[in-house]
């Protein structure tokens, strides 16, 4: 298990996955699934729940054991913001404690003031996580994803349960720090509408099959009510 | 050192320990577990005495075990930690009894009196050390890998290592305090304190600090309080725990009813 390091040759991908196969005990929710993703880019993960995209996140961090090949370009360091977490409200740590945590575990010497600045968080940092909103709290876990200075960010649903303005706030901050640092984003999101604005390529997983392709190609009526099981409608914003 | 001081230098060292670990354990949602893993120590104090060596030795070797069994079983089925800790440190306590008379083990449960050996006291130093030293060195992993394991792997963080590491030094803390307290109040001593300081507490260095600061006030209230009652010391040491955790609640709802005031 784990993800095998990446060969001397330099790839053209930062990441390539080849006949993934990852599941729970007899049951593979990920079958035979072969994607790339080039250095830069930003691809959006969509499909039904239980298709399998937060299991294949796991998969590409090295936490769920798979079949297959997943391999990142060497020296290829990965941000991850985990979906909505399961924590007690009154655990007494702190964003301040967190993003510490993390800047002595990968010593990466970083100030974390100016990581909690890049998110937009202030003050905040002082409190208790369970106190923070909703958005502050996804900022948090973004912050603490840039610490380490990762090339790559994996984001799940990051914008779950973050009010409409906060959600957008969200998507422009991503957005912009990949632009700023030249870092290739997969994320998985809902929003399609936001997942046709930004998103360079998608990828749909399905009961049904696995597709990628440019947003235009991926995102038409027809292949959503093939992959959802159910017509979709979705408004799309001009880029 | 007069064997006073040497009891009262050991006894702290373990609320120490105690407090320090508490906080992963509380935070990892273990406290149960806490109490189930006193259990396991039996059988090793009965195959210790059957075999005829120190019963210590016998319950710390049970409880690595155990804890390396809890570790495997659960990598291994992904049932979740409680439910492998409540079956196996339940089969350990019906194994345990079968083998040891009645008094050996309400001796082992709720701590024995007399005066420590010399190897008994170097046993608990030493251990105690390693676990406030492993606790210091990690709190960093143990507290990213608390909020989600995927962040501790892409900080670079071997979880399931730290996971069996973190269960062996729990189960070592408990281990220490095996001829002090008994391994059942040990349990109390590094939940109580914790789980006092987390209320009290903001931060996660608050919360160390906290723990410590508690265990510490307990240990060394219930050891002169037990001299003036004539009671053991294990006892009243966990009930002076309690009390400072019933407080904490009261001084909690306190400040809040303060700053409600204040606001208004």
């Amino acid at each position: 298990m784990g993800t095998t390091p990446g060969s001397m040759r330099i790839l053209p991908h930062v990441l390539e996955v080849e006949e993934l196969f990852v599941g729970f005990g007899q049951l593979d929710v990920i079958r035979d699934l072969t994607f790339s993703v080039e250095q830069g880019s930003s691809l959006a993960i969509i499909g039904p729940n239980g298709s399998g995209k937060t299991i294949l996140f796991k998969a590409l961090v090295g936490s769920l054991p798979f079949r297959g090949r997943i391999r990142w370009a060497p020296g290829a360091r990965i941000g991850y913001v985990p979906q909505k977490l399961d924590l007690e409200r009154d655990l007494p740590v702190t964003g301040v404690d967190l993003l510490r945590a993390k800047a002595r575990v990968t010593r990466s010497g970083e100030d974390i003031r100016g990581a909690a600045r890049d998110v937009g968080l202030g003050d905040e940092l002082r409190k208790p996580m369970g106190a923070l909103s909703g958005g502050q709290f996804q900022r948090l876990l973004l912050a603490l994803a840039l610490v380490g200075r990762p090339s790559v960010l994996l984001l799940d649903e990051p914008t779950a349960g973050v009010d409409q303005p906060g959600q957008e706030r969200l998507n422009e901050l991503v957005h912009r720090l990949q632009e700023q640092r030249g870092l290739t984003v997969l994320m998985i999101s809902h929003e399609l509408s936001v997942v046709y604005r930004y998103a360079t390529s998608v990828l749909c997983l399905s009961q049904v099959r696995a597709c990628i392709g440019p947003p235009k190609s991926i995102l038409t009526p027809e292949l959503l009510g093939e992959i959802y099981g159910a017509p979709l409608e979705f408004h799309v914003h001009e880029r | 050192m007069s064997a006073e001081l040497t009891t009262l230098a050991l006894s702290l060292a373990m609320a120490v320990a105690a407090g320090l670990v508490g906080c992963f354990v509380i935070m990892r949602r273990m406290a149960l577990a806490a109490d189930a893993l006193s259990h396991v120590a039996l059988p090793g104090i009965g195959a210790a005495l059957a075999l005829g060596i120190h019963p210590l030795f016998g319950a710390a070797a049970m409880l690595f075990f155990g804890a390396a069994l809890v570790w495997g079983l659960e990598r291994r089925t992904r049932i979740a930690t409680e439910t492998i800790i409540g079956v196996v440190f339940s089969a350990a306590l019906a194994i345990g009894s079968l083998m040891s008379s009645g008094e050996e083990l309400i001796e082992a449960l709720l701590g024995g009196a007399g005066t420590l050996s010399l190897g008994e006291t170097v046993f608990g130093l030493v251990a105690a050390v390693a676990v406030v030293l492993f606790v210091l060195a990690q709190r960093s992993s143990l507290v990213l890998v608390l909020v989600s394991p995927e962040i501790g792997h892409t900080a670079g963080i071997n979880v399931a290592r730290l996971n069996l590491f973190f269960l062996e030094i729990f189960a070592l803390t408990v281990a220490l305090g095996l001829r002090y307290l008994g391994v059942l109040l040990m349990g109390s001593l590094i939940i109580i304190p914790a789980a006092t300081a987390k209320y009290l507490t903001r931060t996660l260095t608050g919360m160390l600090v906290g723990a410590v600061v508690f265990a510490i006030l307990a240990t060394l209230a219930g050891t002169l309080l037990a001299g003036v009652l004539h009671r053991p010391m294990g006892p009243v040491i966990i009930s002076v725990a309690a009390s400072l955790f019933v407080l904490s609640l009261f001084a909690r709802r306190f400040t809040r009813l303060r700053s409600i005031g204040k606001a208004t």
